[in-house]
């Protein structure tokens, strides 16, 4: 009541502010109702099936890829998309059926076998074959490249449609990004050329931010928190790096200049190795930051079922609705932190150094 | 299968994953503490130059952040064998 009554009597200002508040809240709610609720939805399982409640083995469940797209559990009804399996060996050639095609007694079908950590073995040892399926991850991948492709092509539309027109619509709410990436992140670093490694930039940054944010949907695939998809990430950013880099680059590293011989000998190879541990710092800070946000809500939610008690909800599902909330932040971040270093490193081997710098150093 | 010599030197594995663990997440969180610091320092001096102290501050504590999760990482790998 008090509330209200200082709603009605306050001056304008401070009514516009209360009128934000209030309406962030009640957009707030019911997000964080369905995202509580589906979290826990996501576990229950866990307790009816065993009795002994393994929080470790439920989390890696929820961080690995899988052959079935598990959404949730509503009672005993399973909300499961089952995936295709596609293999490949010499001498059957190519084999395409469901992954529904395991759900029986013995886990096995047409001479293959889905064990435990959702990996397909052949029965008879000797036979070798690939395993090709799109799995989790990949149905991920897929869904987010459908969705960037949404939202940039009809982006990229609009700025040839209204050229030199103030933005409308989606367009709108991405210009203030693409412009901080051009003008925060790629002009400081690459100067001139920023413009060239642009699409770049601006791929990996929507890339990464789309698949962190699907990641945290309850229900979604853990897809920038697999060491695979980060690998290839770096590794993409690795060969530009070295692609483009020119003779300043390559002779800072095998001939610093203004050194003596000595510290050379020390330090050449350290600047090699830097060549590697970079990408491999970038391809392990994406996967572990994501990972640990992950594990971090899980077992949260997992003391629920460690303690036995419904009276640890009280605590541990806000902290979790908090963690996720926090994860939403480190999903833009890590994105940015990815650009950024990318661009830095890829600045770093494209710069043309004037040559009396050296007698200064730098 | 597992007699109980095996068992203790496994239960020092994951006492040393653990303990490696906070050892790097100490200095992780040492180095991160400073750079923030020392960030909120300089924009109290300088606020108009607030941009820029950040991306730096930001980068600096991605490096360190690369260097802990390192660390990090070895640690599962010891705890994660079997």
């Amino acid at each position: 009541m008090k509330f209200i009554s200082y709603y009605v009597t306050c001056d304008p200002i401070q009514k516009r502010r209360f009128n934000n508040v209030n309406k962030l809240i009640s957009l707030l709610i019911p997000f964080l109702i369905l995202l509580g609720a589906s979290l826990k939805a996501n576990d229950v399982k866990e307790i009816s099936d065993s009795e002994d409640f393994d929080p470790g083995e439920m989390i890696m469940h929820h961080i690995s890829d899988s052959h079935d797209w598990h959404f949730a559990h509503i009672g005993e009804t399973h909300l499961t998309l089952p995936l295709p399996v596609i293999l490949y060996s010499k001498d059957r050639g190519l084999e395409i059926f469901s992954s529904s095609k395991f759900h029986n007694d013995t886990f096995e079908y047409n001479g293959y076998k889905l064990d435990a950590h959702d990996h397909i073995h052949s029965i008879d040892e000797s036979r070798s074959f690939y395993d090709l399926s799109i799995t989790k991850n990949v149905a991920s991948l897929l869904l987010s490249a459908v969705l960037l492709m949404i939202t940039f092509v009809s982006i990229g539309n609009t700025y040839k449609k209204n050229k030199l027109k103030s933005p409308r619509g989606i367009q709108s709410f991405f210009e203030p990004i693409i412009m901080y990436v051009r003008d925060d992140i790629a002009k400081p670093s690459l100067g001139s050329k920023a413009d060239f490694f642009l699409p770049y930039l601006l791929t990996i940054f929507f890339f990464i931010w789309f698949n962190n944010l699907l990641g945290l949907v309850p229900g979604g695939a853990n897809v920038t928190g697999n060491i695979a998809i980060t690998m290839t990430l770096a590794f993409i950013t690795f060969l530009i790096t070295n692609l483009y880099s020119n003779s300043y680059y390559w002779g800072h590293i095998l001939n610093p200049p203004g050194i003596p011989f000595a510290v050379k000998i020390l330090l050449v190879p350290v600047e090699l190795m830097g060549i590697f541990t970079k990408p491999f710092s970038l391809m392990i800070r994406l996967f572990a930051n994501i990972t640990a946000g992950h594990i971090i809500i899980l077992s949260l939610l997992a003391l629920i079922f460690i303690f036995k008690s419904a009276f640890i909800s009280i605590v541990s599902v806000p902290f979790a609705v908090f963690m996720n909330i926090l994860e939403l932040f480190v999903a833009i971040l890590q994105a940015y932190v990815f650009t950024l270093l990318s661009a830095m490193y890829i600045g770093s081997a494209i710069e043309v150094h004037n040559h009396a710098d050296h007698d200064f150093g730098h | 299968m597992f007699n109980s010599t095996f068992l203790v030197e496994l239960g020092y594995a994951f006492l040393g994953a653990g303990i490696g663990a906070g050892i790097a997440v100490l200095g992780a969180g040492i180095g991160i503490g400073k750079i923030g610091g020392s960030a909120v320092e300089s924009i109290a001096r300088q606020p108009s130059e607030s941009g820029k102290i950040q991306t730096a501050m930001i980068i600096a504590s991605a490096l360190i952040e690369g260097v802990a999760l390192f660390a990090v990482v070895v640690c599962l790998l010891i705890a994660i064998k079997q």
